[in-house]
């Protein structure tokens, strides 16, 4: 298949392994953003292939993952209501809150609807003019666009029963907030391939400026990742800390203008709390005030719970890197994909999930 | 041209009484009609004197009509390939409909058209039947349910513990063919390579395995789960690892795209016309070629081996050399977000 085969060539991939192999020196530290990169490196068995100086370390790039369980007790309380249609990806469904998930809410007759898009969405809206479809938008700067889009869509068509339950998140606030903590010593970082399509390059160039570690921008395929590791170990080697950028076809140093300005039109950034991290400042998207007969937060009376996680799962830790799936007592036992404890074993992109689906032999 | 009330399943079409009778002799019965059936006894009756496999299950697809098939070829082929997979050649089916109130005549007409065709192109006849009508919300549009009975040849002994280290692993053809395109007509997805369903009766494949090799010890149809959950499925019951090789599996262009576009792993997408054989490895060559030569076999491969490492598992051999376990599915398969 045309763009995808090129990206997988075996005899390609084998020769960068031993490249990589032969340039790498001391013991270092990566980090992939993205849950994509972690899927893909699980996937195609790359952590098994790199030389043992290398370690991989999966970061917070998943954004179910991230979403905090207040926030899906948010999505829990609006499924009950009467009258609202919830409109979600599907990754979404299955993650706990403190007592339910949507999917428990779905089984107890509430309208929830998996959706591919906010077209998806919109559409529903249209049909249902005597409901009130509230849409679950949850994801990086990948998915905020089409989102914000959705909502001037609304806007100009005089869609009023169509609403946003904001829990977007951006990705150089949180980065910045790990790489401040100083919590993990990285030497590189595999950073966003599709969030970087829209932000441009520019917004990751501060870790090598202010940071002094190696950042690679990269994509999903496993020449993609190779490539990168291959650049950050010969920047690491060679002491340079800057931002490469080894995904070029799809990433340009300005990013994506127009889905930038869409997003800039219907959202201010605002603080937002990531699990695990905390409350990061200007890491998540509110609805501006002229777009907020669409913002569910301000039109339906969605009370506070009393938030309860689960005592045994270490999700958090995960999600900084600071501990990995093999570290958690519950991974394996009593969390699985079929029973997840934490969202990251429920996200197709979740760390525990790449791990466990993907695991090498001697892993479970 | 505006729908009439005779143009659809009534609840009295289940009562029991005149209109039940008119719409089985008038919609079902000219699809259907065989000399066992037409005697309309409550129960069949035949003659069998041999070793007999039976088999049942149920239909529940959304929409009914999908590329490459519908509720009705996919209830006659699911069940002959279960019988299938014992080395059975199917004979007789049963056939069971629940239909929702308000259900289109047109449509049920088409089902079971299309239960007739593939039946008659699989050598099977329906010999009993039941139709019921529930209210409007009971059921969502149609349901069916049949089982199979079939004739196991002589000498023939499969089953999924036969499995024994060195087999071969045979896939019949491409892998995720029918999960794609349902859910591509489901979720109304257009893509420039159209997917169909692979849904097919594989009956007279096996019979020409069977031909070929006296050393078939596994036969499964990866159905829901897919071609990695009937694998584990194998090397559970066989009490044997399981060796695969990612570049050997064949999986269509358009099937990887969509894959590739809502995060899914083919190797988990449903098929309806696919077996996995595992068999001796001296007789793996004589077993392609026979496959090859049918129509629902053309681009069967062998993608593995039988193992007596890593008991119970599934290993993946990915393509840059790394190996991983390929695990069951594990809860329904979601679309992620980016």
């Amino acid at each position: 298949m045309k763009y995808i085969d090129e990206y997988r060539d075996t005899d390609l991939g084998k020769a960068l392994i031993k490249r990589i192999s032969s340039i790498s020196k001391r013991p270092i530290k990566l980090m992939e953003f993205c849950g994509g990169h972690t899927v893909s490196i699980m996937k195609h068995g790359i952590r098994q292939l790199l030389p043992p100086t290398i370690r991989m370390l999966s970061g917070p790039g998943c954004p179910v993952c991230v979403t905090p369980v207040a926030d899906i007790d948010k999505a829990v309380a609006l499924a009950r209501m009467p009258g609202i249609i919830i409109a979600t990806f599907g990754d979404m469904v299955r993650v706990p809150g403190s007592g339910s998930t949507l999917q428990k809410e779905k089984a107890d007759g509430a309208d929830v609807r998996i959706v591919y898009s906010t077209q998806d969405a919109i559409e529903i809206a249209r049909q249902n003019p005597l409901k009130s479809v509230v849409f679950i938008g949850v994801g990086f700067e990948t998915t905020a666009p089409t989102v914000a889009a959705s909502v001037l869509e609304a806007a100009n068509e005089g869609l009023c029963n169509y609403y946003i339950l904001s829990l977007h998140k951006l990705t150089p606030p949180v980065m910045k907030a790990l790489l401040t903590s100083r919590e993990i010593e990285l030497d590189g970082i595999i950073c966003p391939g599709h969030v970087s399509a829209i932000t441009g390059s520019k917004p990751y160039e501060f870790i090598g400026a202010e940071h002094n570690i190696s950042a690679v921008i990269s994509g999903f395929e496993p020449l993609d990742i190779l490539l990168a590791v291959e650049m950050l170990v010969k920047q690491i080697e060679e002491g340079r800390h800057v931002l490469e950028n080894a995904y070029p076809r799809v990433v340009r140093y300005e990013g994506n203008r127009q889905a930038i300005d869409i997003m800039n039109e219907v959202f201010d950034a605002a603080d937002s709390t990531w699990r695990g991290i905390g409350i990061v400042p200007d890491s998540g998207l509110r609805l501006k005030d002229k777009y907020s007969a669409f913002d569910s937060e301000k039109i339906f009376d969605i009370e506070p719970t009393d938030v309860k996680e689960h005592s045994g799962c270490i999700c958090g830790d995960i999600l900084r890197g600071v501990k990995g799936p093999h570290d958690c007592k519950l991974f394996g036992s009593v969390c699985d994909p079929g029973h997840p404890v934490g969202p990251c074993m429920v996200s197709a992109e979740g760390t525990c999930s790449a791990y466990y689906l993907y695991g090498g032999e001697d892993e479970r | 041209m505006e729908e009439k009330m005779s143009d659809k399943v009534l609840l009295a079409h289940g009562s029991g009484g005149r209109l039940s009778h008119d719409l089985i002799a008038g919609h079902l019965m000219p699809h259907l009609k065989n000399p066992i059936l037409n005697r309309m006894d409550d129960s069949a009756t035949f003659g069998l004197n041999c070793r007999v496999a039976f088999t049942t299950d149920s239909y529940v697809i959304k929409p009914v009509f999908f590329p490459g098939g519908d509720i009705g070829r996919l209830a006659v082929c699911g069940t002959i390939n279960d019988l299938a997979t014992s080395g059975a050649e199917a004979k007789y089916l049963s056939l069971a409909l629940i239909i929702e109130e308000g259900f289109p005549i047109g449509d049920l007409e088409r089902i079971v058209s299309s239960i007739s065709t593939t039946a008659a192109e699989a050598g099977v006849v329906v010999v009993t039947g039941d139709t019921k009508v529930v209210d409007h919300g009971s059921a969502d549009g149609i349901f069916i349910n049949t089982s199979g009975i079939g004739v196991i040849p002589e000498g023939v002994d499969i089953s999924g513990s036969g499995a024994k280290e060195g087999d071969r692993i045979i896939v019949t053809g491409t892998i995720g063919d029918h999960g794609i395109a349902v859910m591509a007509q489901r979720e109304g997805l257009k893509f420039s390579v159209p997917v169909e369903s692979d849904c097919a009766p594989l009956n007279c494949l096996v019979s020409d395995i069977l031909g070929v090799s006296a050393n078939i010890h596994s036969l499964r149809d990866p159905t829901r789960g897919g071609l990695a959950t009937t694998l584990n499925e194998l090397a559970s019951q066989s009490g044997v690892g399981i060796q695969i090789y990612e570049d050997r599996i064949p999986v269509k262009d358009g099937v990887r795209g969509m894959c590739e576009i809502l995060g899914f792993d083919p190797l988990y997408v449903a098929n309806e016309g696919k077996m996995v054989i595992i068999a001796a490895p001296g007789d793996a060559d004589n077993i392609l070629d026979a496959l090859h030569k049918n129509k629902y076999g053309k681009d069967a491969t062998v993608i593995g081996e039988v193992t007596s490492k890593h008991k119970g598992r599934v290993v993946l051999k990915t393509a840059l050399g790394a190996s991983r376990i390929l695990d069951m599915l594990t809860g329904d398969l979601l679309p992620r977000i980016c």
